[in-house]
């Protein structure tokens, strides 16, 4: 059924009385997630939405609430200070929807973060849903049903289309994971790919790669050599001009180097089906 | 952000890395003084933020202060690139006796910072790391250890640098770690990094590229930007948060979500059009947003068709709709629209529009090849 995010999830959200902190915890709740504490220094004691303790610091909400994953909700600047205290604190699993957070403070995060043991997904990214048990994160949980198709993507909203796209299809996802369009992020392709494939309830992924630094070739690598579940690709940023920063602070062709055409060529090398445009992505999965 | 030359080697200077005498200037009349200062020798550097300033003329020897002006006036008048030359940096003049590369920049698959020094400076790097890469040498950062002398050391042995030179070369290292650092940059490089005749360095050129996400905690920088380079509708987009690429195609888009605008423009070329622009309105994105994005889009005159792709989560599509209706107030428009709203209010959001007369889609390829056949002169 599912990876990373379950019904046993016990989730903390970190920013959870700032506008968007609020909304998604109240939509994650509406979902059926178990969002057991929130986090805003400074205004510990407080509760929101009737029944969510507030904490003045992750260690104290994990403390008294048995925690297990965070997701951060915290504006850019102090984005970095909040991961490095999730680790800190011992979370197992770190999702950061926050986005325009600098790379140098994000290449420090990924080193600590490695060091503590601690999984970080993100940041800039939706985070992750696990149709009809949990999801953490901002993506709607009504565009999706329960299924065998795990998915991968760097995408938001493209993720959305392709999960929708499913849906209209008839077809349902194990766990849909955002992993971010940042040039240094947590948890990578491979990461999830490794999981997809040790999970029962996963039997075909798909990969949605986007344009900028390599990490779909490395992941073309990874299915070649190591996958047996079929693998349905779509890279976005086919007519992306070189130079140019695609929004995403990754989406971008540097020296010539990180185009589509290169990360079709090479997923397509290791037998990946790849899709022309995210409506044609049901029918290449069987 | 890209940095000038005089801009990136002031932030050097700070740092201990020694630079040539001189000072930027923006008139003839003020580089021959700069000259007089400096004793007459100078060479005289356009200030613009494209390769190949020298082969382009821009950077020019002089002997007299008489010399740079003549010199400064002649650069002064010129266009690199499509780009005016508003600046010249007089720089005292170097008699070098070596050319060494030096650089630090954000290596994404290692995810940490990358030094790297090269005993063939002054040259384009990239050429050398294609033709022979070994002559390259490089070290990773640990980002939370910093840059350590040993490291330095190694790439000292590597170029084959003098033993005299390793105590200088080690500050100028250091120097640039932290400059590359305190000011979140994502490049800092001199190129090249000189040893005079008379056996002292000097960064004879620098470039550096500010993280534009690390702005907020550097205003003194921010306010370096430089908008020559930059497109003006670009600069308008980014007043109100809307990241806008100009393209040379006819069908204008408005998207939510960089990937998703991304594979917008894709699919519009896979049915035989071409995209105007990259255009992401953001998530969440307020009716006032919507209404900035498509005047920036209607103001290139070559858009013969808008195409809207919302896919609403964060975003509401009757927010959209409400931002569309108050655009269109605004600037009157023949151009037509194609419109798909799909998830959070989509029924709501087509009801707004449903006066407007626009063309509507259900599908992403459905949306698609309405915009071509219209962008075609076709009816959809």
């Amino acid at each position: 059924m599912s990876i990373l995010v379950k019904k046993n999830t016990r989730l903390l959200v970190q920013g959870i009385t700032g506008n968007e902190g609020l909304f998604h915890t109240e939509q994650m709740m509406k979902y059926g997630t178990n969002v057991v504490a929130g986090v805003t220094p400074g205004k510990g004691g407080e509760w929101v939405l009737q029944k969510i303790p507030v904490f003045d610091s992750v260690r104290m909400a994990v403390e008294a609430t048995g925690a297990n994953t965070s997701v951060i909700f915290v504006p850019a600047r102090f984005a970095a200070d909040a991961i490095f205290e999730a680790a800190d604190a011992g979370i197992s699993l770190i999702v950061c929807i926050t986005e325009n957070i600098p790379v140098q403070d994000m290449m420090r995060v990924r080193e600590y973060v490695d060091q503590k043991g601690s999984r970080l997904v993100g940041p800039n990214c939706p985070g992750l849903l696990t149709p009809g048990e949990a999801k953490v994160g901002i993506i709607p949980g009504e565009i999706a049903i329960p299924g065998n198709v795990g998915i991968v993507s760097r995408s938001g909203t493209l993720t959305y289309e392709v999960l929708y796209a499913l849906k209209l299809a008839g077809m349902g996802c194990s766990t849909c994971i955002g992993i971010g369009g940042d040039p240094v992020n947590g948890t990578d392709f491979i990461d999830c790919l490794e999981l997809f494939e040790a999970d029962p309830h996963t039997d075909q992924i798909v990969l949605i790669g986007e344009i900028g630094g390599s990490d779909e070739e490395k992941a073309a690598e990874y299915i070649a050599s190591k996958m047996t579940k079929p693998v349905v690709a779509f890279i976005a940023g086919q007519t992306a001009p070189p130079g140019k920063r695609m929004g995403h602070a990754g989406a971008i062709i540097e020296s010539g180097a990180g185009t589509a055409a290169e990360k079709i060529a090479a997923l397509e090398q290791a037998g990946v089906r790849v899709a022309r445009h995210p409506e044609e992505i049901p029918d290449l999965l069987r | 952000m890209k940095l000038h030359e005089y801009q990136s080697k002031t932030i050097f200077s700070r740092y201990k890395i020694p630079i040539p005498r001189g000072r930027v200037a923006g008139t003839a009349s003020e580089a021959r003084q700069v000259a007089e200062e400096l004793g007459g020798r100078v060479v005289i550097k356009a200030q613009v933020l494209v390769g190949g300033r020298g082969k382009a003329g821009g950077i020019r020897l002089c002997r007299t202060p008489e010399q740079a002006e003549d010199m400064a006036t002649q650069v002064l008048a010129m266009e690199i690139k499509g780009l005016p030359v508003r600046r010249v940096l007089v720089d005292e003049a170097v008699d070098i006796a070596r050319e060494i590369y030096l650089a630090i920049v954000n290596d994404r698959g290692a995810r940490r910072p990358l030094m790297m020094a090269s005993g063939s400076g002054g040259m384009d790097i990239e050429e050398v790391a294609a033709r022979s890469p070994e002559k390259i040498i490089k070290v990773f950062i640990d980002p939370l250890l910093g840059l350590r002398d040993y490291q330095v050391r190694d790439l000292a042995v590597g170029i084959d640098l003098p033993r005299q030179s390793w105590r200088p070369f080690l500050e100028i290292c250091q120097g640039l770690w932290r400059a590359y650092q305190e000011n979140d940059a994502t490049l800092a490089e001199i190129n090249p990094l000189v040893i005079s005749e008379d056996g002292r360095m000097y960064a004879l050129d620098g470039k550096m590229m500010i993280d534009d996400n690390a702005l907020f905690r550097h205003p003194d920088l921010a306010e370096m930007r430089d908008l020559d380079i930059e497109n003006p509708a670009e600069i308008e987009a980014r007043k109100y948060g809307v990241s806008f690429i100009k393209l040379d195609g006819q069908i204008g888009c408005m998207v939510n979500g960089a990937g998703l605008a991304m594979a917008t423009m894709d699919i519009i070329k896979l049915h035989g059009g071409e995209p105007a622009n990259f255009l992401d309105i953001g998530g969440g994105a307020s009716a006032e947003k919507v209404a900035a994005a498509l005047r920036v889009i209607l103001s290139d005159p070559g858009v013969k068709v808008v195409l809207i792709n919302i896919f609403g989560g964060i975003t509401r599509c009757d927010e959209v709709a409400r931002g569309i209706l108050s655009a269109l107030k605004e600037v009157k428009t023949e151009v037509p629209m194609v419109v798909r709203l799909v998830g959070t209010n989509a029924a709501q959001g087509m009801a707004i529009l449903a006066d407007a007369k626009m063309v509507t889609a259900n599908t992403l390829v459905g949306a698609a090849v309405k915009s071509v056949a219209i962008a075609a002169g076709g009816a959809a």
